[in-house]
C-alpha cells in the first residue's frame, strides 16, 4: 500500500516539481522530526519489551509496553495539532484545497500528505491497540522465556510503521 | 495450570526450531542513539546545507542506513535465518522493480513529450 503510495509521488514530484516544492513549505520540519524521534524511542522500547520477556524480566516488560503506547500517543497528538493547523488553513486535498495565497493548487500534493500520513497514522493507532493487547496478556503471565511469539509480532508491525515514517519523514518534511 | 501446559507446550515447538536469539541491552541501546545522530544528521544535511540536486540522495541514502539498522537490530533480521532475510526483502525487491518501472515509463513517455 505505502509502496504505491510512495511511487505516486515520485511520479507526480518529477511531474510538478514546483507545486510540489510550494506545497511542502507549509509543513514544519520541526514537528516532523520531532515526530521521528517519537517514534525511534518507541522501537526502542518496543525492543526493550522483547528483550526483558527474553531474559525473565516480564515486570519491566510491562513499563516498556506502557511507554511505547505512550509515545505512540505523543505521534498522535503531533499529527492531529498539523492536521487541525492545515484544515484551519484550508491546506486540503484536492478539490477541497481552498488556501487564498497559494499560487498554485497545492490540492494535488496535500492529497498525497493526508492520504500517505492518514494511512500511516491508522497504523499506529492499531499499533497502539495491539500493545494494549499485549500489555493485558503480560500482566497476566502469558509471556515467558520460552513463549512471547505474539509480542514479537507485534514488535514486527511496529517496527514497520517506524521504517514507513523513516521514509516518510524526509519526503515529505524534507524535500523542497 | 493453563501457564503449564502452555509453557510444556511451547518448549517442545521451541526446541524444534531451536532457540531464539537473545539481541543485547547495549547493542539495542547503541542502535537507538546512532537511529536519533542520523536522524539529527539527515535534518541538518537537508535544512542546514545546501546540497542542491544530490540533497533527495543523501536524505533517502541516510534513511536506507537507518532503515538497515531497524531492520538488522531491532527486528533481529541480523540473528535471524537466511531464508527470513530473502523473505523479507522480497517487498522491497518488487517495490524496486514497481519504481524502476514507473520511472521509465516517466522518463521515455512522458518527459519525452512534455503531456500529462
Amino acid at each position: 500500500m505505502f509502496g504505491g503510495l510512495f511511487v505516486g509521488y515520485f511520479i507526480y514530484h518529477n511531474m510538478y516539481p514546483q507545486l510540489f516544492l510550494e506545497a511542502s513549505t507549509h509543513l514544519d520540519w520541526k514537528m516532523g522530526a520531532f515526530n521521528t524521534g517519537v517514534l525511534i524511542l518507541s522501537s526502542w522500547t518496543m525492543a526493550m519489551s522483547i528483550h526483558f520477556i527474553q531474559v525473565g524480566k516480564s515486570s519491566k516488560a510491562n513499563l516498556t509496553l506502557i511507554i511505547t503506547i505512550l509515545c505512540g500517543l505523543v505521534f498522535m497528538v503531533v499529527k492531529y495539532f498539523e492536521y487541525t493547523h492545515k484544515i484551519h488553513e484550508g491546506l486540503l486535498p484536492g478539490r477541497l484545497f481552498t488556501y487564498e495565497q497559494a499560487t498554485q493548487p497545492l490540492g494535488l500534493y496535500f492529497g498525497f500528505y493526508f492520504c500517505m500520513t492518514g494511512l500511516h497514522g491508522t497504523h499506529v493507532l492499531i499499533g497502539m491497540l495491539l500493545m494494549v493487547w499485549l500489555l493485558i496478556r503480560n500482566m497476566r503471565g502469558d509471556f515467558s522465556p520460552h513463549f512471547y511469539t505474539p509480542v514479537e509480532g507485534v514488535g514486527i508491525f511496529w517496527h514497520i510503521v517506524d521504517l514507513i515514517w523513516i521514509f516518510l519523514f524526509p519526503l515529505l518534511y524534507l524535500i523542497g | 495450570m493453563a501457564q503449564n501446559h502452555g509453557h510444556s507446550h511451547a518448549k517442545a515447538s521451541q526446541d524444534e526450531w531451536g532457540e531464539h536469539h537473545v539481541v543485547p541491552a547495549t547493542i539495542l541501546n547503541n542502535v537507538m542513539w546512532a537511529l536519533i545522530a542520523l536522524t539529527i544528521l539527515t535534518v541538518v544535511t537537508a535544512k542546514f546545507i545546501h546540497l542542491g540536486a544530490m540533497g533527495p540522495i543523501v536524505a533517502f541514502s541516510i534513511a536506507a542506513v537507518k532503515a538497515y539498522l531497524v531492520m538488522a537490530y531491532f527486528m533481529g533480521l541480523k540473528y535471524d535465518v537466511k531464508e527470513n532475510r530473502w523473505i523479507f526483502s522480497t517487498g522491497f525487491i518488487f517495490l524496486a522493480v514497481l519504481f524502476f518501472f514507473c520511472a521509465v515509463d516517466l522518463a521515455t513517455r512522458i518527459t519525452a513529450t512534455s503531456t500529462l
